[in-house]
C-alpha cells in the first residue's frame, strides 16, 4: 500500500502551480462565507465559479467525480433525511407519497444543504489533489512561518500511515493464528476489534518513538536555524490568487444580499 | 576528529535497578574502526546512544565521563552520525533526495551546498535510483542504504552503526556493508555493533568486548581477541567467525501428508505453488525478497485464501482458511516473523494459557501445559513478565511456545532465526529437530543458509521477485 494516488490533476496547470499556502488560503477564504448563509443561491453561485476554474487547476472532471463519490452519498443522505424529517413544510405541495408531503420549501432547503456540501468540499479536494504533501509542509514552514517541528513532524508521521494498514492486516491474521476469532458474535467482534486496535496503537507508538529518535539524531529541532533545500516562493501571482478568491466570494455574497435571498445562519 | 574517550562511564536508565553499562574505560583514536561486542544485554546499544548524544539527562543516571573530541556527546552531535537497524523508522520524507537533504537542512547547511552533498552521499552508498524516487517504493536494503546516505551527508567524524544489517536479507546486508566501506573514508572513526561477526570483520581493525556486569573484557586486534575469548563469546551467543553447526536431519522418512497445495496462487503476491509437507520432515522455503515466501507461509498456515488453486490439509474437505480459529490452532501453528504481532495478553504465562483455554481445557490441564512449555523453552523466570518487555531471543522462544501450546501437528514459521543470537539459534534448531523427530511437520521460510543446511530435509526455492509493483510518482 502507498499514498500515491492516481493523478487527479495536471501539476503544470496555471493555478495548480501556485504556492500551496496560497491555494490553501484561497480555499479557506472562498468557502468560509458559504457557511454563514442558509440560502441555496450563494452555494449555487460558488459551485458554478468553482467548476468554472477547475480547468485552471488542471483537474480532470471524470477522475474528480470518481474521487468525490463520498460526497454524492452524503448528498443522497441529506436529501432522504430532509424528505423524511423536515419540520418546515412550507411552500406549495408538489406531491405526496403516503404520509410524506414534498413541498417546494423542503426541496429548496435540501438543495441548499446539498449545494453547500459540494461548494465547501470541492475547494479542499482540489487543493489536496493538486498539492504534494512535501510542498505543503515546506510552504507552511517557509511562507506561513509554521513551526518546522509541527509541519515536518506531521509530514514524517504521514509517511508512516500506510504501514498502519499493513500492520492491521498482520495483527488480524496473527490473532486468528493464536486461536482468537469472534465468529458472528457481535460483542466478541467488538472486543476483538478493540484488542487489535490497542495492539496497533502500541506498535504505532513504538514506531513513532524510534522515528523521533532517528530524527533527533539527524539534528531535527535541535535549535540550529534550519536551511531550506527546496525553496517555496510566494509570488505576486499567489497574492492575486488569494485576493481573487476573497473578491469573488464577496461578489457572490453581495449578489445574494442584493437579490434579497440572504438568510444568515444566526439571527 | 572522531576521538572517543570514556573514563569509568556508566549509565542506568530511569526506573531500572541494574546499570545498562558501567565502569567503561576506553579510548578510540581518530579513524579507528571498532567492532563492539558483548552478549545480549551487555549495553552495546545504550553505549552507542550515549555516544550519539541521544540519552537525555533526565532519562537516567550517569557516572564517569564520556567525551567526543573533548566534548560532552550532546554538545558534539554535529560530529556524530548513527544508523539504526530498522530502515522504516529512519526515513522521514516522501522522496529519496529530500530525505538525505533533511539532516543537512536541520544542521543549517547553506542551501546551495545541500544538493551537491545529497548526490555525493547517494553516489557513495550506491543508491540506484534518481533523487525523486518515492521512499515508499524502496526495498528494505535500498531504504537502509538511503538512511546511510542521510547520515554520511552530514559528514560525521564518528559514525555509529547499531546492527545496520539485522533487518535485511543476505543480499541487502552485503550491499549495506559495501556501502559502509565506501562511505566511511579514512578520516571517519567507525563503531559497529553487529551480531554477525564474520561478515563485518573486513570493515574493522579492532574488537572491543564489553562485559555484561561492567567494564571491558577484551580489546585488541580481531584475531587476538577471538583466539583468547572466542569460545566464551560463542557460549554467550555471539556469532564468532568459523561457526559450523552439526546437521540434524530426519532419520526416518516422512509419512502421511499433513498439508498439500495444488497450483495454489495469491494474485500479485505468489505464483502457483504445488507442494506437500508430511509428518516428520522440515521443509525450508527460500528465495529472494518479494518472491512470496511469507505469503506462502500465510497460505499454509490457513490464514489466507488462495486466489486460484487448492490448499488441503488434515484430510478435511474444507480448506484451512475456512476453519474456525480453534480448529486451526489444534492442527496448524503459525509463528510470525515479528513475535510481537502475536502477543495478546499482558503476561507470559497467560500468553501460553490462551490457546488451551480457548479449546476448553480444564484449569489443571492448562496449568500443566503452561509449566511444561515454560520449562522447555527456558521461560520459567519470566512467567509473570509482560511479553512486550522481553528481549528478541526471549520473545522468539515465547512465540514458538504459544504455537506449541495447542499441540498442532504442523508448524509454519516465518524467519524463525532472524536476528537471533547464536545461543537462541542453537536452541531453536535443537527444539525444531526434536519436534520433527516426534512427528511434527515443519515449514520454515528462511534466508538463513546455516539453518537450511543444518535442519532442512527438503528445500523449496521460490523464483525471482516480481517486478516493482509500485507506480512511480509523477513529478514535473
Amino acid at each position: 500500500m502507498n499514498l500515491v494516488f492516481e493523478t487527479v490533476a495536471d501539476a503544470s496547470a496555471p493555478l495548480a502551480r501556485r504556492n500551496p499556502v496560497a491555494k490553501l488560503g484561497a480555499a479557506l477564504l472562498f468557502t468560509l462565507p458559504l457557511v454563514v448563509t442558509l440560502d441555496p443561491v450563494t452555494p449555487g453561485l460558488a459551485l458554478a465559479v468553482e467548476l468554472a476554474v477547475l480547468p485552471l487547476f488542471g483537474v480532470r472532471l471524470r477522475v474528480l467525480a470518481r474521487r468525490a463519490w463520498p460526497l454524492l452519498v452524503a448528498a443522497g443522505g441529506v436529501l432522504l433525511s430532509m424528505l423524511l424529517f423536515a419540520a418546515d413544510h412550507s411552500g406549495d405541495l408538489l406531491f405526496s407519497v403516503g404520509p410524506l408531503d414534498v413541498t417546494t420549501g423542503v426541496l429548496s432547503a435540501a438543495a441548499g444543504l446539498i449545494l453547500r456540501i459540494f461548494a465547501v468540499a470541492l475547494p479542499g479536494i482540489v487543493v489536496f489533489a493538486t498539492t504534494d504533501p512535501t510542498d505543503l509542509a515546506d510552504a507552511l514552514v517557509q511562507n506561513a512561518k509554521a513551526p518546522a517541528r509541527f509541519a515536518i513532524g506531521a509530514l514524517a508521521a504521514f509517511r508512516l500511515l500506510p504501514l498502519l494498514g499493513q500492520e492491521w492486516r498482520m495483527l488480524t491474521l496473527a490473532r486468528r493464528a493464536r486461536g482468537v476469532d469472534a465468529g458472528y458474535h457481535p460483542v466478541a467482534r467488538l472486543r476483538l476489534f478493540a484488542s487489535t486496535g490497542f495492539a496497533l496503537l502500541v506498535g504505532a507508538l513504538r514506531r513513532g518513538v524510534r522515528l523521533a529518535v532517528a530524527m533527533d539524531a539527524r539534528g531535527f529541532d535541535a535549535g540550529t536555524p534550519r536551511t531550506y533545500a527546496r525553496v517555496q516562493h510566494f509570488t505576486r501571482a499567489d497574492t492575486a490568487l488569494v485576493a481573487g478568491a476573497g473578491l469573488t466570494c464577496a461578489t457572490i455574497l453581495t449578489v445574494t444580499i442584493a437579490l434579497g435571498l440572504f438568510r444568515p445562519i444566526i439571527g | 576528529m572522531g576521538e572517543v574517550q570514556l573514563r569509568g562511564f556508566g549509565w542506568r536508565h530511569a526506573g531500572r535497578r541494574a546499570w545498562a553499562v558501567r565502569g567503561l574505560d576506553l579510548q578510540i583514536r581518530h579513524g579507528e574502526r571498532v567492532l563492539l561486542l558483548g552478549p545480549s544485554g551487555a549495553g552495546k546499544s545504550t553505549l552507542l546512544a550515549a555516544l550519539a548524544g541521544l540519552l537525555p539527562e533526565d532519562s537516567g543516571e550517569a557516572e564517569g565521563t564520556i567525551e567526543i573530541d573533548g566534548l560532552e556527546p550532546r554538545k558534539a552531535r554535529d560530529r556524530t552520525g548513527i544508523l539504526f537497524q530498522d530502515p522504516q523508522t529512519q526515513l522521514v520524507m516522501a522522496r529519496s533526495g529530500d530525505d538525505v537533504a533533511f539532516g543537512c537542512e536541520n544542521r543549517g547547511v547553506p542551501a546551495g551546498d545541500i544538493w551537491p552533498r545529497v548526490s555525493d552521499a547517494l553516489d557513495r552508498v550506491g543508491f540506484p535510483y534518481p533523487i525523486n524516487r518515492p521512499t515508499a517504493a524502496l526495498s528494505g536494503g535500498e531504504a537502509q542504504r538511503l538512511a546511510l546516505a542521510g547520515v554520511i551527508a552530514l559528514r560525521p567524524g564518528l559514525l555509529l552503526l547499531d546492527e545496520p544489517t539485522a533487518n535485511l536479507d543476505p543480499a541487502g546486508a552485503t550491499l549495506i556493508r559495501e556501502a559502509i566501506a565506501r562511505a566511511a573514508g579514512p578520516d571517519t572513526t567507525l563503531i559497529v555493533v553487529e551480531h554477525r561477526v564474520a561478515e563485518v570483520l573486513p570493515l574493522v581493525d579492532r574488537v572491543v568486548v564489553i562485559e555484561p556486569g561492567g567494564g571491558v573484557r577484551a580489546d585488541g586486534a580481531p584475531e587476538l581477541v577471538f583466539a583468547a575469548y572466542g569460545d566464551k563469546l560463542a557460549d554467550e551467543g555471539v556469532w564468532v567467525p568459523g561457526f559450523r553447526a552439526t546437521p540434524r536431519k530426519a532419520t526416518v522418512a516422512a509419512t502421511a501428508d499433513l498439508v498439500r497445495t495444488e497450483q495454489a496462487t495469491v494474485a500479485g503476491r505468489l505464483p502457483p505453488v504445488s507442494l506437500a509437507v508430511g509428518a516428520g520432515e522440515v521443509l525450508a522455503v527460500t528465495g529472494p525478497n518479494g518472491a512470496g515466501k511469507s505469503t506462502l507461509a500465510l497460505l499454509l498456515g490457513g490464514l489466507l485464501a488462495p486466489s486460484a488453486g487448492r490448499v488441503t490439509a488434515f484430510g478435511d474437505k474444507r480448506p484451512p482458511h475456512k476453519w474456525r480459529a480453534a480448529t486451526l490452532t489444534q492442527r496448524i501453528g503459525s509463528v510470525f516473523q515479528n513475535p510481537e504481532h502475536q502477543f495478546v495478553t499482558a503476561r507470559v504465562a497467560d500468553e501460553l494459557a490462551l490457546g488451551p483455554r480457548r479449546l476448553g481445557r480444564s484449569p489443571g490441564e492448562v496449568g500443566r501445559i503452561v509449566d511444561e512449555l515454560l520449562h522447555r523453552l527456558r521461560l520459567d523466570r519470566l512467567a509473570a513478565a509482560n511479553p512486550y518487555t522481553l528481549s528478541g531471543g526471549e520473545a522468539r522462544r515465547l512465540s514458538v511456545a504459544t504455537a506449541l501450546a495447542t499441540a498442532p501437528r504442523l508448524l509454519v514459521l516465518d524467519e524463525p532465526t532472524f536476528g537471533q543470537d547464536r545461543r537462541t539459534w542453537l536452541e531453536l534448531v535443537a527444539l525444531l529437530a526434536e519436534l520433527r523427530d516426534e512427528g511434527h511437520g515443519i515449514v520454515a521460510v528462511t534466508h538463513d543458509a546455516d539453518f537450511t543446511r543444518t535442519l532442512a530435509d527438503r528445500n523449496l526455492a521460490l523464483g525471482e521477485a516480481a517486478p516493482d509493483p509500485l507506480p512511480r510518482r509523477l513529478r514535473p
